[in-house]
Order: structure tokens, then sequence, then C-alpha cells
């Protein structure tokens, strides 16, 4: 990289047309004359607005449609589950986060459309890496993420969702205690 | 000298001692707040009012960490080294005069901690005491990038002294004081940042160098070093560097101000308006104003690479100052002996002669190339 830089200069001293007949990047620009408009351009980023967000404090609200926080387990509109507990969230996960335990349907109550429905459901929040490839893997779209990012935890047990937590909506963002410590 | 005398004297020791504390956390703070403006950030905000008292927080912080020894560690020097980088720093402020003299208890006082007849060497031999900080930190804590960090700032720091010694021998040529109030009091008319343009330009430059600011910051140049001299260092006596370091630069800052900015003097159409208040007032705006540039260039320039660094002070910073001070010596000398019109005449020939035999002899001395250092001897590709 430097080396190219270094090359490129030495072959702008060396070009032997007249400065005029070059192209404007490539005629030889003073040291000085360069420095004085590098720190002019750095001078001017002070009149700029702050891009800093206040986070504690003032909570900007990310993009409706993002899906960059904790996962959620949907439900049908007649409220079945989706989750057919087929794992494959489960095989998907690099980090080995996900745990899940599939049982048949009881046909009088059934849990899900189908077969089988999770018994239980939960991820490892101090193992996952946010990827998103469980839900590439999920063939009925139960598995979403959200735009919940305040996953703060005080013991390692509190990273562990169970399904239960995992199909609640998740709350508006700087209601988590855990994450007003410091404010 | 009696004992109010020794009241004055303590009382004038105490209060320059806290100011330039003071002024070295505001500074801290303050350089943050800017380099943060540079990169639209917003800096430090929570701790108080718009994060002022972060560099207060920093140090309680630092105040209440082990202070760890490496076993390879040389004890004693390991534990000077720190102390070494603040003291000076102290001792080069007492000569900065920061207002006109008033008078207290029927005695004549100058708002400053001694005038001594030698001033600017006294800043001088303070200032290279900086120095021995680095390479006695880095040799001392027994690890390999410390010393790398020491050995590079060793030949960086002395090479950039001379280049700080032409300019200031420049600057005392053309005012024939070394008393600190005296060249403040010889700035009354016109300030020497006007006639000794070029010599303000190289004291800048070295100045930066000197305190190991970045673009010159290669004794702890991070992305190479770890953190240079200091790699080893934790605790109380890594906040002492910090402290050193910023004091330094506030002392650096301040020679400027009082060596070419005409010290606490106002400009014209206020010089001399509110008396004490007013030079105090003009001090700290030279200061602030100073280290702004240099907070200016940190946010802008890369950090140097070594060889270029060394070719800068040797082949053109010691070079200019030779010729500044030859420039200086016929403005000063000639209309004198010439009287006015024909001194003028010769000294400006002189030094248009000397450019030009400099420049002439510029290719010779560097072997036909500006940069010729052999790295960067690379043929052009085909």
């Amino acid at each position: 990289m430097s080396d190219d830089r270094e090359r490129r200069d030495l072959e702008r001293r060396d070009d032997e047309r007249p400065e005029e007949e070059r192209p404007e990047e490539e005629r030889p620009v003073s040291p000085v004359w360069a420095v004085a408009k590098g720190m002019g351009t750095v001078f001017k980023q002070t009149f700029r607005r702050d891009n800093t967000e206040q986070y504690p404090k003032e909570i900007v609200q990310p993009p409706p449609r993002s899906h960059i926080g904790r996962h959620r387990l949907n439900r049908h509109e007649n409220g079945l589950e989706k989750c057919i507990g087929c794992e494959l969230c489960a095989y998907a996960c690099p980090a080995d986060a996900i745990w899940v335990e599939g049982e048949d349907n009881d046909p009088a109550a059934p849990v899900s459309p189908g077969e089988r429905h999770a018994k239980d459901y939960q991820i490892n929040y101090l193992r996952c890496i946010m990827c998103g490839l469980c839900v590439e893997a999920c063939p009925t779209r139960a598995l979403t993420l959200t735009s919940y990012y305040e996953m703060a935890f005080t013991s390692r047990e509190d990273a562990i969702w169970t399904k239960e937590m995992l199909l609640e909506a998740p709350p508006p963002l700087g209601t988590d205690p855990v994450d007003k410590e410091g404010i | 000298m009696t004992w109010i005398d020794w009241g004055v004297l303590i009382g004038k020791v105490v209060i320059v001692f806290a100011v330039l504390l003071v002024t070295v956390l505001l500074v801290i703070w303050m350089e943050r707040k800017v380099i943060a403006d540079f990169q639209t950030r917003t800096g430090p905000m929570r701790a108080g009012p718009r994060g002022v008292f972060l560099t207060l927080a920093d140090g309680l912080k630092l105040f209440f960490k082990e202070m760890i020894h490496p076993t390879n560690a040389d004890r004693w020097v390991y534990r000077m080294a720190p102390a070494l980088a603040v003291i000076p720093g102290f001792l080069a402020i007492a000569v900065v005069p920061f207002g006109p003299s008033v008078s207290i208890f029927g005695r004549t006082v100058g708002l400053q901690l001694a005038d001594i007849s030698v001033g600017i060497l006294w800043v001088l031999a303070m200032t290279s005491i900086g120095v021995y900080t680095v390479v006695l930190a880095g040799w001392s804590s027994g690890s390999n990038y410390p010393l790398l960090g020491g050995v590079r700032s060793s030949a960086q720091m002395v090479s950039y002294e001379v280049a700080m010694g032409l300019a200031l021998v420049a600057l005392i040529m053309f005012s024939g004081h070394l008393r600190m109030s005296e060249i403040v009091d010889a700035q009354d008319k016109v300030w020497y940042v006007i006639p000794q343009f070029p010599a303000f330009v190289v004291f800048m430059i070295c100045a930066l160098a000197e305190v190991n600011r970045p673009p010159f910051d290669l004794a702890e140049a991070e992305s190479e070093l770890v953190a240079g001299y200091h790699t080893e260092y934790s605790g109380i006596s890594f906040a002492m560097f910090q402290l050193g370091e910023y004091v330094n630069t506030v002392v650096a800052a301040s020679i400027v101000v009082t060596l070419f900015l005409g010290g606490w003097r106002g400009p014209w159409p206020w010089e001399g308006a509110w008396f004490v208040v007013g030079g105090l007032f003009w001090f700290f705006l030279k200061l602030i104003a100073v280290l702004y540039v240099w907070i200016l260039v940190r946010g802008t320039l890369p950090r140097l690479r070594y060889d270029r660094l060394m070719n800068f002070g040797w082949k053109y910073l010691i070079p200019f100052g030779l010729f500044w001070i030859l420039a200086t010596g016929a403005i000063v000398v000639l209309p004198d002996t010439y009287g006015r019109r024909k001194g003028a005449f010769l000294a400006v020939g002189l030094i248009v002669a000397a450019w030009l035999v400099g420049s002439f002899m510029k290719p010779v001395l560097e072997g036909g190339r500006p940069d010729s250092h052999p790295e960067t001897q690379k043929e052009p590709a085909a």
C-alpha cells in the first residue's frame, strides 16, 4: 500500500510531461499546501452535526423493520405456535446456542399445527453471535429476529432465554432495569 | 528578606503549581473535546458538565490501581522515571511571566515565579531532561517494546532539540535578551512572530517533537510498539507519564506564547487594558490558540515514518535553522554597521545569495533526489 503510494510519488516526480499537460490529480502538490488543505478539511468537520447518540439517556429507535436484536418465536393468527420442533435452527447454529426439545402434539389440544411442537426451546445469549442462520433455517418462519438489543445480564443463568420468554414480544427499549445501570 | 517576602514567594509557588495542574486537567479535556469535534463526535459528556471532570475521574481511577513492577525491571530507575517526567515541566514554567508586575504589601511583584537572567537557557535545560524520562523508563522496564520506544525517542528528541535551539538562537539574536520578562517587554510594538516567522514555524514543529505529541509520537506509537516506553507502567506511575506529557505540552505552548506571541501583552488596541486581568486573559487566550493548532495538527497528520522523521529534522529543519541564524545576523548587524538603507540592501542580498547557494547545494548533498533514503529508491514499474 505505502509502496504503491511511494512509487506513484516517484512517478509523478519523474513525469517528463510539462505540468499543464497533466490531469489535475497527477500534478505535483506542494507538501506545505497539502498539509494546510488537510488541516482545513479536518477543521471544517467541527461544524458538522455530531453523530453521537446519548444512548441510555436518549434512545434512538432503530428502523421499524430492522432485525438486529434478540429472537422471537411467532404464533399463527389462531394462537397456535409456528414452531414444529424440527431442530433445524439448532443444527444451523454455528455457536451451538440453541436447545430444542420436540414432542408429539396431543390431537385433542395441539400446541402447533402438524404432528410435533417444541416442548422446550432455549437460546443461550452468551453463546449467540446474532448471525441469523437460525432464522434462515426455520422452515415455518417461527423464529425471527426483533429490533430489541438491550440484552445485558447479571448472571449466566439470566442469559438463557426459555420458550415462554421468547414467545413474548420484546418490551420497549430502555425499560430493562439492568440496562438502566450507570445513568 | 522579611517574612512578607517569604510569604509572597511561597504563595507564588503554590499558585503557579496549582494553576498549572488545573490548566493541564482542562487542556486534556479540551483536547478530547476538540478531537471529538473533528471526528463529529461529542467526546466526554457524563462526568460533570459536558465531561469536564473526566480527567479527574481518570486520575482517581489510576491512583487506586495497582502499580506493577516487572521482574526484569531495574527497581529504582523504574520508579524514578515517572517522577522525572513531571518535575522538569513544573520547573520550566517557573520562568514564564503570566502578567505584568503588581503591587502587593507595598512591594512590586512580577506575575512570574523566578525572573532569572538566563530564562531561555533554563527552559532549554529543563526540556532536555525530558529525554532522560523516556530513555530511563524504556530501559529500566526490562522489556523489548519499551526499550525500542526509548531508543527511538532519544534519537528523535535529541535531533529536534538541535533545531529548536537554532530557532531560539535566532530569536535571542534578534531580541538581544535572555530574560523572559525583557523579551515580553521588547514585544510591546510588534510580536516576534512577525519578524521571526521562520523561527516561529521551526519552533512550533520542534516543540511538538520535543513533547512527543502526534505526529511525532514515535516513542509511544501504539500500532507499532504497544505503548512504547510506558508499556509496563500502570496505576499512578502511568498517570504521572500522562500528566508529564500534558504538563510539557502546556509549558511548550506557554513558551511559544511568551517568546513569539507577545506573552501577556494584548494586541494593539487593547494593549495594557484591565492591567492584571487583561494580562492573564491574553496569556491564556494565546495559550489556548497555540494548543488548538497543535490539536488540529494531531487530528490531521499521520505519524511520521522513523527515517522520514530523521530526514526532516536533520536535512530540512537544521539547515534551515542555520540559514535563518545567518539571515537574522545580517538583519541585526548590517543596518547598524552600514546605515539603514545600505545595510538593509546588503542584508537582503546576502540572504538571497545564501538561499541560492543552499538550493544549488541541495541536490548535491542529497544525492540527486529530494527523498534519497535507500528504501525509497525503488525503480518505478516499467
